[in-house]
């Protein structure tokens, strides 16, 4: 009996403190997220005003929402694609061929990964700069600079921040799969060569199939995480300008609740939060294949 | 046999294709990051050349205004006591649980797993602001209280928020390795006469060294390059900042001033770190991320 007691306060004691944690700060907040979404609050008092869905209905007359929404979409849409696509490529040929210097390869593409969001905005602002930036002096070597390109004005700034967001992502998805191809069976590759598949047909019938599992559990991860990697490299690059081009559905909820419109902000964050969870069961639904042993 | 021909012109060309892309995407990689090293030390008339030729010398200079003027040298030691306090605070408090939770069989066990697996899927910068709200509320009421509020604005309340949403990858990252372990360990040490505790202690966290390791690695690039939760909970105008925050204002200040030095060698303040870091430990890292597979 006396052991049965230490034992429950051991594990009581154990648990405790990451529970409480764990409630305070993200399953009472969460809550709040929907729950704030309801009222009206005033910007400097914690007094609440119940006004049922009508942050919801403004929502749907606001044009710079509905902008931000579709701009989390073109960036959700091509970082996704782009990344993946160049990840795969990428981990297929550094496994399956003969490369020298791989581990240096390996160790470059992952460099951005550790980067600030910040620092990667520092310098892609010295790379994006009209006049002496690092792309346009390239460029100048091809084409006429004397009107230099203005890739954050406001009818490039979406592609610059998408090239921004694939050269971090890359490395990272690269390495990744490199790890799980390297554990598809090298038989599998040779008995294919002796049917006469090629390299191409091999990438897409052996490789692809066998790690599809791990494929799609990244993708549906990919696509909640570029939700907000999109805000923050929006924050840090453009503060969502020139005139809200650049806007992202989290960044316009950021700046909502720097305007004091709480409840209105946290309405955008559960349409979003909705929206990346409706997306990533789709996805899910989307890529279900039979698994594949090996 | 294929293996056996000697490689062709058509194989040789694939190749030079291959070592010609690797290296494209090395040189995009490697170049910026360079260059921002070297612009570091370029002087503020070097900046309105072609950015191409090399710092005419060392120019020390921006890394000490940016390190005393920008005050990138304070912020910076703010970042390493709030990244030291969420690292220890995480450990202290995630250890114990992820061990509790894999290793014992107890009612109501299985809900708390789900609930932290749940927590994967909440991403701080949703919560951020009802967050911010319930501390400000807090330090209105500890104002009206005992006359004055300490939630916002505080280092330890940042590390701890730090420490807290990144509870449940820590969990299942720590769970999943606890759970290869054979119970064999504890019973010898039952038997022996140690109680749970001293088991935990002695016998089985000194076990999970690789993968606290691998926590304290991710943690600490997470922690240290995190700027919004502390934009959002530093946010007094003359109060404390961390680096990135630090690095951002400076942006964003040198955007109008065209002072361009101080803010490069501000942005090699920030990521010189995670780049020693990194090198040191390069093998852990790009190892240790396939026992995750996911990242927030």
């Amino acid at each position: 009996m006396k052991k049965n007691i230490g034992r429950g306060g051991f594990l009581a004691a154990c648990i405790a403190p990451a529970a409480i944690l764990f409630f305070i700060f993200m399953i009472l907040p969460t809550l709040n997220v929907f729950r704030m979404s309801l009222y009206q609050r005033g910007a400097y008092s914690p007094e609440e005003t119940f006004i049922g869905f009508k942050n919801f209905m403004m929502l749907l007359n606001d044009a710079q929402f509905i902008r931000s929404m579709q701009n989390t979409i073109l960036l959700v849409v091509v970082v996704t694609i782009v990344t993946f696509a160049m990840a795969l490529i990428f981990a297929g040929i550094l496994t399956r061929e003969k490369i020298k210097g791989q581990n240096f390869f390996r160790i470059v593409f992952y460099i951005p990964n550790i980067l600030s969001i910040v620092v990667i905005a520092g310098i892609f602002s010295a790379i994006y700069k009209p006049e002496n930036g690092m792309l346009n002096s390239i460029l100048g070597l091809f084409m006429d600079m004397t009107n230099p390109i203005l890739w954050k004005g406001e009818s490039l700034v979406m592609l610059s921040i998408v090239m921004a967001m694939i050269w971090q992502a890359v490395g990272y998805y690269m390495v990744m799969y490199m790890a799980s191809m390297s554990a598809v069976p090298l038989t599998m590759y040779e008995s294919a060569q002796l049917d006469g598949a090629n390299r191409v047909q091999q990438f897409f019938q052996i490789t692809i199939p066998l790690i599809w599992t791990n494929i799609r559990t990244t993708l549906t991860f990919f696509i909640i995480s570029t939700i907000n990697m999109a805000f923050l490299f929006v924050k840090a690059m453009t503060s969502g300008g020139p005139n809200g081009a650049s806007e992202v559905a989290l960044s316009y909820m950021y700046s909502q609740k720097d305007a004091g419109l709480f409840g209105y902000s946290m309405a955008i964050g559960v349409v979003v939060f909705l929206f990346s969870f409706a997306l990533s069961a789709l996805v899910n639904k989307v890529t279900e294949r039979q698994t594949l042993e090996y | 046999m294929s293996n056996c021909k000697k490689p062709g012109a058509s194989e040789r060309l694939y190749k030079a294709f291959i070592y010609f892309v690797l290296i494209a995407m090395a040189v995009t990689i490697l170049v910026p990051v360079a260059w921002a090293f070297m612009a570091s030390i370029k002087e503020n008339a070097e900046f309105y050349g072609n950015p191409w030729t090399l710092p005419a010398g060392f120019y020390w200079q921006n890394f000490v205004e940016a390190w005393n003027t920008a005050k990138m040298g304070e912020y910076m030691f703010n970042s390493v006591v709030v990244t030291a306090l969420a690292l220890g605070l995480l450990l202290i408090v995630a250890l114990p649980a992820a061990y509790a939770l894999s290793r014992f069989q107890f009612r109501g066990r299985a809900i708390l797993k789900t609930c932290f697996m749940a927590g994967l899927f909440i991403n701080v910068n949703y919560i951020v602001v009802p967050i911010f709200l319930m501390l400000r509320d807090g330090d209105m009421w500890l104002k009206k209280m005992i006359g004055d509020g300490f939630l916002l604005n505080n280092m330890f309340v940042l590390a701890l928020v730090y420490a807290a949403t990144a509870l449940p990858f820590t969990i299942y990252l720590l769970s999943s390795y606890f759970a290869t372990l054979p119970h064999d360990f504890e019973e010898a040490a039952y038997i022996d006469g140690a109680g749970y505790a001293r088991t935990m202690f002695s016998v089985i966290f000194p076990m999970a060294k690789p993968s606290i390791i691998t926590v304290v690695l991710f943690n600490f690039l997470l922690f240290w390059n995190e700027y919004i939760i502390s934009m959002t909970l530093l946010s007094s105008a003359d109060g404390a900042r961390t680096l990135p925050v630090g690095l951002l204002n400076l942006m964003q200040a040198q955007q109008s001033a065209a002072n361009y030095g101080p803010m490069y060698a501000g942005l090699v303040l920030v990521m010189l770190p995670t780049l020693i870091l990194y090198i040191c430990v390069q093998k852990n890292l790009t190892e240790g991320m396939t026992v995750g597979g996911l990242k927030g």
